[in-house]
């Protein structure tokens, strides 16, 4: 199945949009016989306004917060119904790290074999773009701006990674539209039934949210690995593995300077801020180098 | 046909394993627990064969029952109170998408203050989401209307789910006689779900967000759904009364002791048990029941008609909607102008309906009287 | 508007390749000769309308928003940008 039949073109998304571009990815590897059940989020409301759809696979939309228990749902049906398909829920940061949290953890511990993808563009993208914990730490937000008694958000990005993780998940790996063949690679992977349930935390830069040109959505997100600010693991039966090692990391500011929603943070006094986030991305890769088994 | 003494919630048990739901999802909470639980003993065991899955919470449980129901096979699941209230807006979804689940409710107080007994509060704060709503007197009655609400729930010119409700603790925990049908029976009364299927083939897209230009009429088909739902239950009713040889009034309605009548009292549920009892024991020959079985879609014509040359009338209600007082008690005042409606709000948080209750409420229908009077 | 026709439950399959998106464009991508049909671009591409055909890289301008993600991937610098008319 070509690249346009599991999402066919004419969906409503933003120019430059990295979601599109994942999910076409995705569902080349995923084929004609997924399911894919959407959580309320950019990608859903871009692809299903009635009576027009993008999708080229079953699709269900529930709500916000529960795309994994449906999801649940669809797997055990299929199996009752004697048919094999992948079971894939989609999900934004909001529908996985904060108000879906809840389910995605049942649908882990009860081991249901769906495969979970979160498309993370770091905020609240759908509704304007609000805070939500996986909005990075000093980053601008419509509900965290940046202001004489802030710096943006306050709070480090939910560790949703360890999370999946200490669920004993069999599969569970970040991603990024900057590193397709990786991200396929992975899809690949979370789909094959001995390795579910599985998840994997996809980065997607957004233009409109971290503002920044349209053109740069694969730049930025390449860009974003080579600093640290994300890092490409999988982890399997608790085994952590560096899909793409960083040999020589670039700084930080690197990364923060091309997106509008960290422009306050070069402003002078807040120095201290990028110096906070550099320290924070140090320790992380301290933290995924040891899990790794590599120093 | 096997006759067994069993509690109201076993008996539910017993007809969802003879409807053999596929996917039952569901999260404990008093006083519907005992369901589940009967279920949990009837997969462990082997005796119905279904995916069982234990959600995390009610929210989830729903949501779990809308997947399975929209990939294409039959579901249950139950819950009560703060349950229901937690699922309230998959429930919206659910009965949008046009999903014919099919949900037992041990009626149950909603806090605060906690209370885990009986009153309607948990699902009249659900009576517009477009679930229909059927108010059951007994262990044998709850199912027996397990079985039909699947076959209503199911019809193509229906498709829409379905809850069957018991008092909590008054039916769920009591144990009474039930007649449990034959198998073979009940698989000709209700086949295996013929419903909305996923194929690989011709992918569909569910659950698509509509704009203004056409929100309203899907809100319109599923109200007039509700509208033809009337017929359909009315003949699952006859149908049923005609294998099964025991049949509720129209199905949508029945009527106790109204031929010789001047006075009636609407109510639904096991209160209607207990007033049968004290009409039948003083030998009152004055004074009817209507009982309401089914709350949505509200029998308007049926009700009305039930009506017909009464002076006056009473309604007991399990719930109050502060501010305005018996939400019942309107959905009927509003039916009738020739007579007078008092209006009883009782049992709220399981406090019993007595039958000096019963006895009293009748003094007070006679005599018109006016006001919320609190039982 | 009262009274439209719905499908029941809003099941629905009518594609958005109905719906055209040129409008959206201020600059097109306009592929050069240096392009080798790598189709790089057409992985990365938002709208799904990029192809390759004869060894290059057609874009589909029907589809097209203009973000120019494209140019921006390409290896070969083989995608230029240029001001809708």
């Amino acid at each position: 199945m070509g690249l346009a039949c599991g999402f066919y073109q004419g969906s409503t998304n933003c120019s430059g949009c990295p979601e599109t571009v994942a999910i076409r990815n995705i569902l080349e590897v995923a084929g004609k016989e997924t399911v894919v059940v959407n959580a309320t989020s950019c990608l859903e409301i871009v692809s299903s306004q009635y009576p027009h759809t993008s999708w080229g696979v079953n699709y269900i939309h529930g709500a916000f917060e529960n795309s994994s228990a449906i999801a649940s749902g669809v797997s055990l049906a299929l199996e009752k119904m004697g048919k094999k398909g992948n079971v894939i829920a989609i999900a934004g940061d909001g529908g996985t790290l904060d108000i879906g949290l809840q389910s995605l953890s049942g649908s882990l511990e009860r081991g249901d074999r769906i495969c979970f993808i979160c498309l993370d563009n770091n905020a609240y993208m759908n509704t304007g773009i609000q805070r939500s914990s996986a909005t990075p730490f000093g980053a601008w937000t419509t509900t965290s701006p940046h202001g004489k008694f802030s710096v943006g958000k306050e709070e480090w990005k939910k560790p949703i990674m360890e999370i999946v993780a200490s669920h004993r998940t069999p599969y569970a790996a970040t991603a990024s539209v900057g590193f397709i063949p990786d991200l396929k690679e992975k899809v690949r992977k979370a789909l094959e039934r001995k390795n579910q349930p599985s998840f994997l935390h996809v980065e997607c830069p957004c233009p409109l949210g971290w503002k920044f040109d349209p053109s740069k959505t694969i730049e930025i997100a390449r860009l974003a690995v080579e600093t640290g600010m994300w890092m490409l693991y999988e982890t399997e039966k608790g085994n952590f593995r560096i899909t793409r090692p960083v040999e020589k990391r670039r700084p930080v500011k690197e990364y923060l300077r091309t997106q509008g929603r960290f422009a306050h943070l070069f402003k002078p006094g807040n120095e201290r801020v990028i110096k906070r986030i550099q320290e924070q991305v140090d320790i992380e890769w301290g933290k995924l180098l040891k899990l790794s088994g590599q120093k | 046909m096997t006759k067994k003494v069993l509690e109201g919630s076993h008996a539910i048990a017993e007809a969802v394993k003879l409807c053999g739901p596929e996917v039952v999802a569901a999260y404990p909470i008093t006083p519907q627990t005992h369901i589940i639980e009967r279920i949990s003993e009837m997969v462990a065991d082997g005796e119905f064969r279904t995916k069982f899955s234990r959600a995390e919470s009610e929210h989830s449980a729903m949501s779990i029952c809308l997947g399975a129901q929209a990939t294409g096979v039959r579901t249950f699941t139950a819950s009560a109170s703060q349950g229901i209230a937690l699922m309230h807006e998959v429930l919206y979804n659910v009965s949008g998408m046009r999903l014919p689940i099919v949900m037992a409710v041990a009626n149950r107080s909603l806090a605060s203050p906690l209370n885990i007994w009986c009153d309607w509060s948990d699902t009249f704060a659900e009576r517009d989401s477009g679930w229909m709503q059927f108010y059951c007197e007994s262990a044998q009655e709850a199912f027996d209307t397990v079985i039909q609400a699947y076959k209503i729930a199911e019809n193509p010119n229906v498709s829409l789910p379905a809850m069957v409700c018991i008092d909590g603790f008054i039916l769920s925990h009591v144990y009474e006689p039930v007649d449990i049908a034959e198998k073979s029976l009940v698989r000709k009364f209700l086949p295996a779900y013929s419903g909305r299927k996923i194929d690989f083939g011709k992918p569909v897209t569910q659950g698509a967000w509509a704009g203004p230009d056409y929100f309203q009429d899907f809100k319109r088909d599923q109200h007039e759904a509700m509208r033809k739902a009337k017929d359909v239950i009315r003949r699952a009713n006859s149908e049923f009364r005609r294998v099964f040889g025991r049949g509720y009034g129209s199905g949508l309605i029945e009527t106790y002791n109204m031929e010789s009548a001047d006075h009636a009292i609407i109510t639904m549920g096991s209160a209607c048990g207990t007033i049968r009892h004290v009409i039948r024991k003083n030998k009152i020959r004055d004074m009817g029941l209507v009982k309401i079985k089914s709350f949505r879609p509200f029998p308007i014509g049926e009700i009305k008609g039930a009506l017909n040359g009464m002076k006056s009338i009473g309604v007991l209600e399990k719930n109050i909607s502060p501010g305005l007082g018996g939400a019942l008690c309107h959905e009927i005042r509003g039916l009738t102008r020739k007579c007078s409606v008092s209006t009883f709000i009782g049992g709220l948080g399981g406090r019993d309906v007595r039958t000096e209750d019963i006895l009293n409420i009748f003094d007070d229908i006679r005599e018109e009287k006016r006001g919320l009077i609190w039982v | 508007m009262t009274g439209r026709k719905v499908a029941k439950a809003g099941v629905t399959s009518k594609p958005t390749t109905g719906l055209k998106k040129s409008g959206w464009r201020t600059f097109r991508p306009v592929i050069t000769e240096e392009c080798r049909g790598c189709g790089i671009c057409v992985m990365h591409c938002p709208e799904g309308c990029m192809k390759t055909e004869n060894k290059m890289a057609k874009v589909d301008y029907d589809y097209c928003k203009g973000c120019l993600l494209c140019a921006n991937v390409c290896a070969f610098k083989a995608i230029k940008s240029e001001m809708e008319k």
